[in-house]
């Protein structure tokens, strides 16, 4: 049996980044296979599953991982001097230390676990956004933003009699970098801008931004829900202030996610909730916070959903995320070809730089009628306003049907795709 | 019958490109606006009501695009403005609730004596539970619109 120091040791062996494995081509059949809910039929036909970018899929790795940790190793974290308490820490704290490398933070204290994208969004609205905003002040935000990076600065517009501005974009999907400029001012306190949409598929100029940003001192916080799991991100290299991201895009559990901050802003900051593990010492009369990323952390977190965030982060770099990404973008182009091929076929979101979004309308049938009849084929599509409803607004559009693709889709799925957009044009055509 | 057939019977699939009254009602002394924030399906239900009957009823789709609303709860109002043109108070509450009933699965259509003629096309929807606010849509705007109620909502 193993004692204490050298359990410690194999754990911390484990977190020596795994080197990519060299892969001739892409294997999509052998990635298939570690991704269980992949295998089986919907109304009789194998499941096509095209809506990643509303949430991913889990591989084995991580789903194992996770469950590992519930059988053997749960208990409550930051907490016990006992062996599970232990365990369960290290098992937590590699997982911080994985995304810290993911995304090429300085340290792992800059990595704030929280539920998702949307939690990291609102953290930094309470903890930042509250203490530096005041009456005049402006945030900007673009018009291509998820209504999780429109509606916290909304509420703290209004809280502070604070501005929104917004920098437009032109029909394709791209943002117009002039009128941004024309937006930055000395009363700018905070950019909000996603790295990739998620209703048109748009990789925004993140490091543009941030220079221009930056140029009058003002941080950007990047929603990077979209972008983390299709394309390798640095945040050092971005030099972006905050970082959101949700792990359930990312082939991770749900309730699992990670706002990354720079330390100095993070210290700056007010705590977001109160309560155990954000505290140093507690008296009736004064409380005094814990360091970072504690003070940003109160209460039992998703342990098992964070270590299984680390877990998928191992996987990503196992199978390579930027041959991942290669493949992924590929599909992306062939299924952009073959969609526009089909008469009455609309694709939304044209932009040059673009990423794993396919958003389409197809004349006078409506998205949700499309999303119902792929649904009897087996195909899986995001039908609707993908929650960015200012989007739709300004395409003139109520809503979308939107295929989006992860690297374990395969041409024969684009395939069947435009199999059923024929299917539903004989329907309702 | 097919499955795509079940939800999408050739009738529906009609109405809901050739939709019946779909226009604005000059002479509407009732009106309410109906919503369903979830697709986007979004209405307006123009009644005439005069002692207690429908003299005339109407519906306009609301969208930012020429689609504007889905073809089950397009159908859905085509139908309904066909089938309650006439009809007392009593008897529009009355079909409500068998219409109601059949897609919400509490009312048999097939074994209950009921006056639903045509609208039975519908029965399928009840398979299709996210569809099933799409084809009651215009039936719960009607409603309101008869109590004079200024919008509904079917969230």
């Amino acid at each position: 049996m193993l004692s204490r120091d050298e359990e410690m040791a194999t754990t911390l062996e484990q977190l020596i980044p795994i080197k990519p494995k060299p892969r001739e081509g892409w294997d999509v059949e052998r990635i298939r296979k570690d991704f269980p809910v992949l295998r089986q039929t919907v109304n009789g036909k194998p499941l096509v599953y095209l809506d990643n970018a509303a949430s991913s899929q889990v591989p084995v790795m991580v789903i194992e991982r996770g469950a590992q940790y519930i059988q053997q190793e749960h208990s409550n974290i930051h907490r016990g001097v006992h062996y599970l308490s232990m365990k369960a820490t290290t098992a937590y704290e590699g997982a911080r230390e994985k995304i810290k490398r993911f995304i090429n933070a300085r340290e792992s204290r800059e990595c704030i676990f929280v539920r998702g994208a949307t939690e990291g969004i609102n953290l930094v609205m309470y903890g930042y956004g509250r203490k530096v905003v005041g009456a005049g002040d402006e945030i900007i935000i673009s018009a291509m933003e998820h209504h999780s990076n429109i509606v916290p600065w909304q509420m703290l517009c209004e809280e502070k009699n604070a501005k929104l501005r917004v920098i437009p974009m032109n029909d394709a999907g791209e943002l117009l970098m002039d009128e941004y400029d024309a937006l930055l001012n000395e009363r700018t306190k905070l950019v909000a801008v996603a790295h990739v949409s998620n209703a048109l598929g748009t990789i925004n100029p993140i490091k543009e931004i941030v220079e221009r940003a930056h140029k009058y001192g003002v941080p950007v916080l990047i929603d990077g829900a979209q972008a983390a799991p299709h394309m390798p991100v640095d945040v050092q290299d971005l030099d972006c202030d905050f970082y959101a991201l949700s792990g359930h895009k990312m082939f991770a559990p749900t309730g699992s996610g990670v706002v990354y901050g720079k330390a100095a802003l993070l210290e700056q900051m007010n705590p977001f909730q109160g309560g155990g593990d954000m505290i140093k010492s507690v008296t009736f009369e004064k409380t005094i916070y814990a360091d970072l990323p504690n003070k940003l952390e109160a209460g039992t977190p998703a342990i098992a959903s964070q270590i299984g965030l680390g877990a998928a982060v191992d996987y990503l770099s196992i199978i390579g995320r930027e041959k991942a990404a290669a493949y992924e973008h590929e599909l992306l182009v062939y299924a952009t070809e073959r969609l526009a091929a089909i008469e009455g076929v609309r694709i939304i979101g044209t932009a040059r730089e673009k990423l794993g979004v396919l958003s389409f309308v197809l004349d006078d049938i409506h998205p949700h009628d499309i999303g119902t009849i792929l649904d009897l084929e087996g195909i899986a599509i995001r039908a609707g306003h993908h929650c960015a409803q200012p989007v739709m607004q300004r395409l003139g559009l109520s809503a979308t049907a939107r295929a989006s693709f992860a690297f374990y889709n395969t041409r024969q799925e684009v395939d069947a795709l435009v199999q059923g957009i024929e299917k539903v044009i004989e329907v309702l055509g | 019958m097919s499955l795509v057939r079940l939800l999408y019977h050739e009738q529906i699939v009609e109405h809901s490109k050739k939709p019946r009254n779909h226009k604005r009602l000059e002479t509407a002394n009732h009106l309410a606006e109906g919503h369903n924030p979830l697709c986007g399906d979004h209405q307006i239900v123009y009644l005439q009501v005069e002692d207690d009957i429908v003299r005339d009823i109407s519906f306009l789709c609301i969208g930012a695009d020429e689609v504007k609303n889905c073809a089950i709860s397009k159908a859905s109002a085509s139908m309904m403005t066909r089938i309650l043109k006439g009809k007392t108070r009593k008897e529009v509450e009355a079909l409500f609730s068998e219409f109601h009933g059949m897609l919400t699965g509490t009312f048999d259509e097939e074994t209950v004596p009921n006056n639903l003629g045509h609208l039975k096309v519908f029965a399928g929807v009840r398979e299709f539970p996210m569809r099933v606010k799409c084809a009651t849509l215009p039936w719960h705007t009607m409603l309101a619109a008869l109590n004079e109620q200024e919008k509904v909502s079917t969230e």
